[in-house]
């Protein structure tokens, strides 16, 4: 009894987040794409380190902290170019975007220098 | 600016020109944090003080003749003889590249100053700086008016000047400055959500790791402060914005500097900054599928999640704590356990609890320290919680932590004295307006404004024209708001009267206020007093009032250049490890210890040699290839840090290691002394004779005038060690090894005959001695 009521609530809670995104304009859907996919390419190297080793660790720990700070700087970005997002009114998106590419170039100018 | 438009003029060229004349307060700020700093300059002479600072003092000088990739690669052999030393890889290279830089940029203007000035002067220069973002963190957290009241404070703090006047060229001197701006850029991007601001705070962040070690205090107080903002149910996402960021670029950024490498990732020191940021990440989503949802929903959705989420996180939280465990010191740092726990150090690491900055401060070293601020500090936190924004309560919890830290640690006072001076500086700030504002509104309401400043003027000419200049200026912040509440069109009637509510009676408001100048006054006197007396001494230059008008101590520098100029290049000094950097940087000769005190068998080694009789003394230095022997001694002119009384650390370090030099040999009864009642292990120990061979000769009698006593032994002779050179004031005493005696048949075996009981004693100390 308790077990499809959660089962029914699961499912009634899907439907209304399905139908909540897609109400999301495009331009924040492709920045969710692009954070779904940094993370994605982080959980790969991370289980790439669980089975080959972490030997050179700062290529490992530039590659994931590359790919978290990618993912973290973009959703960043989402919470800035949210129209939806009261605090960001007055904030053009030309400047929010300016901003998000000067944070992932001294991101990868860092983890160049890092890589070794 | 004023002229460009007409419908706004009045307050808009009021704006104008409180920006101009802040500007103008904010100049003549720096120029007082700088030239009260030079009182060491002008009473004493253009050198580099005490101990640290030689050593970096040598390092950029190493940096600008060979320049940045010999310097990370720079393997010292002038130190820690026979080890060596990385310096590239263990040193916080801030200090010496920011001078090095601006040595480099005075150059190529043609600006021909010596390596010397620049480091004298960094200090100084880089408390203006820090001045300048105490401004501008104050003014994020309250306005602009308590902004400068606080880098007013800050610019002429005893205890910032204590670790900045000029020549202290001590990784402090910047680190604060980078401390201070750090923080203010983590206000300002939580203040604005700009993740441009957060990328410069990650690069402030930076400079602040390259700095100093009290970094880890950044790494930890602002994940504190994020996790205060979201368990108060103050999260927003210019918070996620200020965090996030920071700690992804921060830890890489600190991965750069060699020092930290990848402790960034490996220490407990970080790890809350982590936690934090899966917190934080975790956080985030909720709201935002909050947001998305229904509130029902929403409902449904945790219900699921937190059923399905507590199993995970208690997962990792056992994997976290086991991992931490796992580790002999649970991660931490020795550094910063004894931070943790108080005690810790003095049970285990003496080396530590050896140096006298690391010892818990007195009472009075507060009021010294940071004077009225300690009692203007409680109404800052008041004034921060009317109304408590983010970055007043991250003012409170700094605040709060560095009063913790300042207990544990005399060298931390460092760094309550910006948040004391921020909290003091908001608690000026609001109480002269609560008074300008009662007397405003006391005289007659209509001619408000004009009164005002009238007021204002005739008041301040009374007092120090730094305070003066606040005054005015937190009318223009006041005007500020005022104005910003026109825009918001507020009816007007209900602020007055609620500023009505705030309004004292005329007289005391007046009398507040000249009692509010009178501790500004106090407090200025006493700042420059301390910079002038208290706080200027180079520790190489010593100087004594006495009635036949004043010495001047110069013996260091004395024995320094004697031994540059009188023994070889390549001749090893032993000496205990607080001269070690002077002698490495000023006589430019190997040392055996030096101040970095990164191995402590070593030390234990050279504090062995100074508590054993002179011929076991003689046998471990001359194995560590030592040529000279210098010993500081202030018997005959009353130097009180000498090394007769830091004597007992060295037989605690070297009893710690090798375990036959024990304390109580040295202590008759407990009591620590050098007279006739001393032990005779303490008589014999090679530092007794070193510092008081010939001493007799002085005054006939031996009378040591730090101890205040009679010394025991007076007449003797040394046998591996001859007396080669001794300062004008017996402060500095250089001896030679004697070189090993040719080995006659007759005369060994009438010494081993003749003293069985010490071969015992050095057999026991060769097997002990590593370097045999």
């Amino acid at each position: 009894m308790a077990k499809s009521s959660a089962i029914k609530d699961a499912e009634a809670l899907l439907r209304s987040l399905r139908s909540a995104y897609t109400a999301t304009p495009t331009n924040l859907k492709i920045i969710d794409v692009y954070i779904l996919f940094s993370l994605f390419t982080g959980v790969i190297q991370v289980v790439y380190m669980a089975i080959v080793g972490s030997f050179p660790f700062n290529s490992f720990l530039s590659g994931v902290l590359s790919c978290i700070g990618t993912a973290v700087l973009a959703v960043c970005l989402r919470i800035q170019v949210n129209k939806e997002n009261k605090e960001f009114k007055d904030l053009p998106p030309e400047r929010a975007y300016a901003d998000f590419i000067l944070s992932n170039l001294v991101l990868h100018l860092v983890i160049m220098n890092f890589l070794g | 600016m004023a002229a460009s438009s007409d419908t706004v003029t009045p307050s808009s060229l009021r704006l104008a020109f409180g920006n101009v004349f802040s500007l103008f307060i904010l100049i003549l700020i720096g120029v007082l944090a700088f030239s009260i700093r030079i009182f060491s300059v002008i009473k004493y002479e253009s050198v580099i003080h005490e101990f640290d600072p030689y050593f970096n003092y040598r390092v950029t000088q190493f940096l600008t003749k060979n320049g940045i990739y010999d310097f990370w690669n720079w393997f010292d052999d002038r130190t820690w003889y026979p080890l060596g030393r990385v310096i590239g890889g263990t040193v916080y290279p801030g200090l010496t590249l920011t001078a090095g830089t601006l040595w480099w940029i005075l150059n190529s203007l043609n600006i021909p100053l010596s390596v010397e000035t620049v480091c004298v002067f960094t200090a100084p220069t880089f408390s203006a700086f820090a001045a300048w973002a105490t401004y501008l963190l104050t003014k994020e957290v309250k306005g602009a008016g308590a902004g400068l009241t606080a880098a007013a404070l800050l610019a002429m703090v005893p205890s910032y000047i204590s670790r900045s006047v000029a020549g202290s060229y001590d990784n402090e001197a910047v680190a604060i400055f980078a401390l201070v701006f750090t923080f203010y850029l983590y206000i300002k991007t939580l203040n604005t959500g700009s993740l441009f601001y957060a990328t410069l705070n990650a690069l402030s962040y930076f400079y602040m790791v390259c700095s100093w070690g009290g970094y880890t205090f950044i790494i930890n107080l602002i994940p504190m402060h994020a996790l205060l903002c979201i368990v108060t149910g103050r999260y927003s996402s210019r918070l996620y914005i200020a965090y996030a960021p920071l700690v992804i670029l921060g830890t890489l950024l600190a991965a750069l500097v060699p020092v930290v490498g990848f402790n960034a990732v490996m220490t407990s020191e970080h790890f809350a900054s982590f936690l934090v940021f899966l917190i934080l990440n975790v956080v985030g989503l909720v709201y935002y599928i909050k947001g998305m949802l229904t509130p029902k929903m929403f409902k449904v959705a945790v219900t699921l999640v937190v059923s399905a989420g507590l199993i995970v996180c208690c997962a990792m939280v056992a994997v976290l704590v086991a991992l931490v465990a796992s580790s002999p010191t649970k991660g931490w740092s020795g550094r910063s356990l004894s931070l943790l726990d108080p005690t810790y150090a003095s049970k285990y690491i003496p080396i530590i609890a050896s140096v006298s900055e690391h010892q818990p401060p007195t009472w009075p070293s507060y009021f010294m320290d940071i004077n009225v601020l300690a009692f203007l500090v409680p109404a800052g936190i008041i004034a921060c919680f009317l109304p408590l924004t983010d970055a007043s309560s991250f003012v409170i919890l700094y605040l709060v932590t560095s009063v913790y830290f300042s207990g544990v640690m005399v060298r931390l006072m460092l760094v309550l004295a910006p948040a004391a001076c921020i909290m003091s500086g908001i608690a000026l700030s609001s109480a002269f307006g609560v008074f300008t504002r009662s007397i405003k509104f006391a005289s007659i309401g209509k001619q408000a404004d004009a009164g005002d400043n009238s007021d204002g003027v005739t008041q301040n000419d009374v007092v120090k024209p730094d305070r003066n200049e606040e005054h005015p200026k937190e009318k223009a912040s006041r005007k500020k708001k005022k104005e910003k509440e026109n825009v918001e069109k507020a009816p007007i009637a209900t602020k007055k009267s609620e500023k009505r509510l705030l309004m004292l009676p005329m007289e005391a408001s007046v009398v507040a206020i000249l009692l509010l100048m009178l501790l500004g006054a106090f407090y200025v006197v006493h700042c420059v007093w301390a910079a002038a007396e208290a706080y200027s001494a180079p520790s190489i230059v010593l100087t004594s009032q006495s009635h036949d008008g004043l010495h001047v101590f110069d013996d260091f520098r004395e024995a320094y250049a004697w031994l540059s100029h009188n023994t070889d290049v390549d001749d090893k000094v032993a000496s205990w490890w607080d001269y070690g950097y002077q002698t490495t940087a000023m006589a430019n000769r190997t040392v055996i210890v030096d101040n970095n005190t990164w191995n402590n068998t070593h030390i234990a080694t050279v504090g062995t040699a100074m508590s054993s009789p002179e011929k076991a003394a003689w046998e471990i230095f001359n194995s560590l290839d030592v040529k000279y022997v210098l010993v500081v001694f202030g018997g005959l002119v009353g130097y009180p840090s000498d090394d007769i009384n830091k004597f007992l650390w060295m037989v605690r370090i070297g009893g710690g290691v090798f375990p036959h030099i024990k304390e109580p040999d040295y202590l008759r009864d407990g009591q620590y002394r050098i007279d006739s009642m001393a032990t005779p292990t303490m008589l014999n120990s090679l530092m007794y004779k070193l510092s008081y061979y010939r001493f007799v000769e002085t005054d006939g009698k031996g009378y040591d005038r730090v101890r205040r006593t009679e010394i025991g032994k007076k007449h003797f002779k040394l046998t591996h060690f001859e007396e080669v050179f001794t300062t004008h004031h017996w402060m500095v005493r250089l001896y030679k090894l004697k070189p090993p005696k040719n080995r006659i048949r007759g005369k060994t075996k009438k010494s081993k005959s003749k003293s069985t009981s010490t071969s015992s004693k050095r057999s026991a100390t060769q097997k002990k001695n590593p370097w045999q």
